[in-house]
């Protein structure tokens, strides 16, 4: 979802000349010897960058893959055999993640893949795992519009964080004029879009909705702060809906503090702005201020109070945070554990198969589904940032929100559903009866 | 089940007298609404803050300033609220009865954004007559922003008393936001409001103008005279605030090129490290924050000042350090500079990486970096002064140094005329060397700067190098004043371009005006004449 500079996006996917027939003898005696690996341990690949620009998210990704691996080994493993991790550096390099994928796949015959935190690293591994018929699980919230067989999405789709994120606006802070504020690439641009057509359907006018773009790594908010402050000066309620990247956010805050824009005054609600995030910031000018996420920290549940207390065990670090996305892979990571256990194999046809309806605890008390679109179910929390650097959740959905893998708010979307189980296919039209093409 | 009916009734009116005659018995309206406060729901502890500030108790302030502070604790279980106090003693809310101690099982009563603005209020209507000067003001602005009717009272009653000038004006301005919201005000106290909002002539005053509803036809139509002259004055304030954006803008641009000015203008290093020099000094804030924070709590407000010559210290020993052991093979093939640099920098970053974790260090502000103030119709914010004021400090120390001391000199004659300089008697490789540590110097004590504004990450270092690099190249390689007009000129370009084009296009145009500018004078705005530049 987030990319951190420049200079990445200049890096563009590069498609590798294999050919097919290649693919399916690589194939065959991946699985061949596959099978001869599997005898000892059960590999688990981790692939999330660990230098680079989003080094600053992946790298805990990572230590939480390793952490899961030594819990399941402490109990006895998967099918009784241990598992291995396998990390790779992708180093926010997006035609290498794609490369490295293809290593962990290819040579080192691993089962499953947890990995990528941006939109255009998932998109550049996709063809590989589709390629050589493996697993990925995502933990990044994400901007949806697809549904894949190979992958597993478990970070929040728009209707399970930006949507009820604005209606609690609408209803609690009864906003009536809105600033979407995103950095400039696909998740903030696909977001706003679907934010643009709700809201719409709910009534708001085209002079209330500011949509702002920003580049990467932008630092100087002054101008855009003060058309905020501008902006909202119209007599209505106005709030800022943040799709602003984890690294421009700290000087983002730090104006809007500075210039005087206190939450109880105009509120921002960031999608993108978590614990991690907030560690390397001076909490205070942000006190009140909102995010959106499918967990928190400060939730109180057994389970959450189990895991923060393990994971800070683990890192030998009494104050390390836990955050959204690592939530999200300690569900896909039991998920696929079960799914595994199921089946009794780690075969990925079978696993792929098993894995919708298969149900794992979340951290906040509720327990997650996997859905035929391979999304999961989730709760939604609103949560107001507090001085020490956690959130005070003020409201969450009553149930759990199931992910929609198209969205219903944009014309191109709407009838599409992915569907794995019935119709095998990810984006089936509900109105011509036809998948449109990614089907098994 | 009409047989039934009489009987239900009669059992509800029972227990209806009973609760009636049950209540006042055990406590008041006021004790109720502190009560609520121990429920944990914000409807319910906005009700208790509507209740506790009109109730007229003494203790009315207290609590709800002790809600605002999180100092006001509630026991979900015994239905208990304690107000504790900064030195430790607390009292019994509803009661104002000393207690020896608060229960373990009470918590700090939670507000979200819409009760702090109903706290502001509640203080704003109980402070207005408060001794202090500063306390009365905010209560004044508080009641303008809030502009309930239930104030109106409060307001008159603090306006006739109030004998200094500016809270007197902040509280007429409340009073007239009051009156416009008012539904029954008359005409003429509406046309006054609107005539103080207009002299007020500010955002706020326009957000109520605008936002104010149905009214009288006399009303609107003067309500939009003011809204239109306070538009049009706005609008030239916002000129000057384009203006001082860019001015700051370019005060961060030079800043973060003027070390570079060295490095590459005045030696011809391409040095793509430059930015991992800045970085360096920024995590040198951190460390000797986490230090004074640690050790010498006191002192956080000069942590700044300690870091300059610090972060100055060991971005230039690793200048020199970088000179001596690579740079210094490479001089006259710009190819392998560039890539030896750019290898250095990825070095440096994941060596940071490693030693402080890949995620961001906080590093605060000092208060007097925190904050701003108006000037005018604008917003001046103080951390953007003082980074103005102090590149424009290290830009005249920098010049002063070239100019008049020995090693200035003679930084001047090796990079004119190498060879000459050597004849002379300088010993150019050690010039090299201190003029390299110089510049990389300067980048550090641009990051104690930049540590303010943006944040302290391995990779704070690369946001940097391409403008850095673009204000060098504009303003003219070699020539520090070239630098200093190209780091204003793109900065007030860009500014004033952003609110037009946004910033992504905004940035955009201003690439392709310099790449244009480039094809025009290749040697930027100042370019050195004479020899020395084939040299």
């Amino acid at each position: 979802m987030f990319s951190k500079s420049t200079h990445d996006i200049a890096a563009s996917f590069s498609r590798r000349g294999v050919l097919a027939a290649t693919a399916g003898l690589v194939l065959g005696l991946a699985s061949l010897t596959g099978a001869k690996a599997a005898d000892d341990t059960i590999k688990v690949g981790v692939l999330h960058s660990l230098s680079g620009t989003m080094a600053i998210s992946e790298t805990t990704l990572k230590d939480t893959i390793l952490f899961l691996i030594d819990e399941q080994n402490k109990k006895g493993g998967v099918l009784g055999k241990k598992l291995e991790a396998v990390v790779v550096d992708p180093a926010s390099n997006w035609p290498l993640f794609a490369e490295k994928a293809r290593e962990l796949i290819t040579k080192d015959k691993v089962a499953v893949v947890f990995g990528c935190w941006t939109s255009v690293s998932r998109k550049s591994v996709l063809p590989v795992f589709k390629e050589l018929n493996n697993i990925l699980f995502y933990p990044v919230q994400y901007e949806g519009e697809e549904s894949e067989r190979n992958v597993f999405y478990t970070g929040a789709a728009p209707n399970q964080q930006a949507i009820p994120a604005v209606d609690y606006l609408m209803k609690d802070e009864k906003v009536k004029r809105w600033v979407l504020a995103g950095t400039d690439y696909v998740y903030p641009r696909t977001t706003n879009k679907i934010l643009e057509a709700y809201l719409k359907s709910k009534g708001v006018a085209q002079e209330d909705i500011m949509i702002n773009y920003t580049p990467f790594g932008h630092s100087d908010w002054q101008t855009i702060v003060a058309d905020i402050k501008k902006f909202g000066s119209a007599g209505k309620k106005t709030a800022v809906v943040s799709t602003i990247n984890g690294d421009a956010n700290v000087p983002f805050y730090k104006e809007l503090g500075n210039q005087g824009i206190k939450a109880k005054d105009i509120p921002v609600v960031a999608f993108s702005v978590g614990e991690e995030e907030l560690a390397g910031i001076d909490t205070k000018p942000l006190l009140g201020h909102l995010a959106a996420w499918n967990y928190f920290q400060s939730i109180k549940s057994p389970e959450n109070e189990k895991f923060i207390k393990a994971w800070q065990a683990y890192t030998k670090n009494p104050k390390r945070v836990t955050n959204d996305p690592m939530e999200a892979h300690v569900i896909g990571f039991d998920m696929w554990v079960k799914a595994v256990e199921k089946v009794k194999s780690t075969d990925p046809d079978k696993v792929i198969d098993a894995l919708p309806g298969i149900e794992a605890k979340n951290l906040t008390g509720g327990t997650s589904k996997m859905l035929p679109n391979h999304h999961i179910t989730k709760p939604v929390f609103i949560g107001e940032i507090k001085a020490n650097g956690q959130f005070d959740v003020v409201w969450k959905t009553p149930g759990l929100v199931a992910g929609d893998a198209w969205s219903k708010e944009l014309d191109g979307s709407k009838d599409l559903i992915g569907d794995w189980v019935g119709k095998k296919c990810g984006n089936f039209n509900t109105k011509t009866n036809k998948c449109l093409g990614s089907g098994s | 089940m009409p047989a039934n009916l009489p009987a239900r009734l009669c059992s509800l009116l029972l227990s209806l007298v009973l609760i009636a005659f049950a209540l006042p018995a055990f406590a008041g309206p006021f004790e109720d609404a502190v009560a609520k406060f121990a429920n944990d729901d914000y409807s319910d502890t906005e009700d208790a803050i509507g209740v506790v500030a009109s109730s007229g108790n003494p203790l009315a302030f207290p609590i709800i300033s002790a809600l605002q502070d999180g100092r006001l604790m509630a026991d979900p279980d015994s239905k208990k609220v304690y107000v504790t106090g900064a030195d430790g003693k607390s009292i019994d809310a509803a009661t104002g009865q000393p207690v020896a101690s608060v229960p373990d099982s009470a918590a700090a009563v939670r507000l979200n954004n819409r009760l702090r603005r109903s706290v502001d209020a509640a203080i704003g209507s109980l402070t207005l007559q408060s001794p202090d000067i500063g306390t009365r003001l905010q209560a004044a602005q508080s009641v303008f922003k809030s502009h309930e009717e239930t104030a109106l009272e409060a307001v008159d009653g603090a306006l006739a008393k109030e004998t200094n000038k500016s809270v007197k004006a902040a509280l007429g301005d409340a009073r007239a936001a009051i009156l416009l919201f008012k539904p029954d005000a008359t005409e003429v106290e509406k046309l006054e409001a609107v005539a103080t909002l207009k002299g007020r002539g500010d955002q706020e005053a326009l957000a109520l103008l605008t936002g104010m509803g149905d009214q009288p036809a006399s009303v609107t139509k003067a309500a939009a005279s003011a809204i239109g002259s306070i538009q049009s004055s706005l609008a030239v304030w916002s000129m000057v605030q384009n203006a001082w954006y860019g001015l700051s803008l370019g005060s961060v641009l030079l800043l973060a090129a003027i070390g570079l000015a060295i490095t590459f203008g005045v030696m011809g290093v391409i040095n793509m490290a430059h930015g991992e020099m800045v970085m360096i000094g920024a995590y040198t804030t951190f460390v000797v924050q986490e230090v004074i924070r640690t050790r010498y709590p006191g002192l956080f407000d000069y942590s700044l000042l300690i870091a300059v010559p610090l972060a100055f210290l060991v971005a230039g020993a690793l200048g020199v350090v970088i000179e001596r052991s690579i740079i210094r093979f490479l001089y006259g093939r710009p190819l392998e500079t560039l890539l030896a640099t750019w290898g250095l920098s990825l070095v440096l970053q994941q060596a940071v990486r490693t030693m402080f974790g890949p995620t961001n260090r906080e590093v605060g502000n000092p208060s007097w970096m925190s904050g701003a103030f108006e000037l005018g119709q604008i917003t001046i914010t103080y951390n953007r002064l003082w980074i103005l004021v102090f590149t424009l400090a290290v830009f005249a120390i920098l010049l002063a140094m070239l100019r008049y001391t020995a090693l200035g000199l003679e930084m001047r004659a090796v990079t004119q005329n190498r060879r000459m300089a050597a004849s002379m008697g300088i010993a150019t490789s050690r010039v090299d060397a201190l003029t390299f540590g110089l510049g990389s110097g300067i980048a550090g004590i641009a990051g104690v700067a930049l540590s303010q504004i943006d944040n302290v990450s391995p990779n704070l270092g690369q946001s940097y190098i391409i403008d850095s690099f673009m204000v060098v190249v504009f303003g003219g390689v070699g020539n520090l004043w070239g630098t200093l007009v190209g780091a204003f000129t793109l900065g007030i370009a860009n500014k004033f371009l952003e609110p037009v084009a946004g910033a992504v296009l905004g940035k955009i145009a201003i690439l392709v005006l310099i790449i244009l500018f480039i094809q025009k004078r290749p040697r930027g705005l100042f370019a050195l004449k004479g020899r020395a530049v084939e040299a």
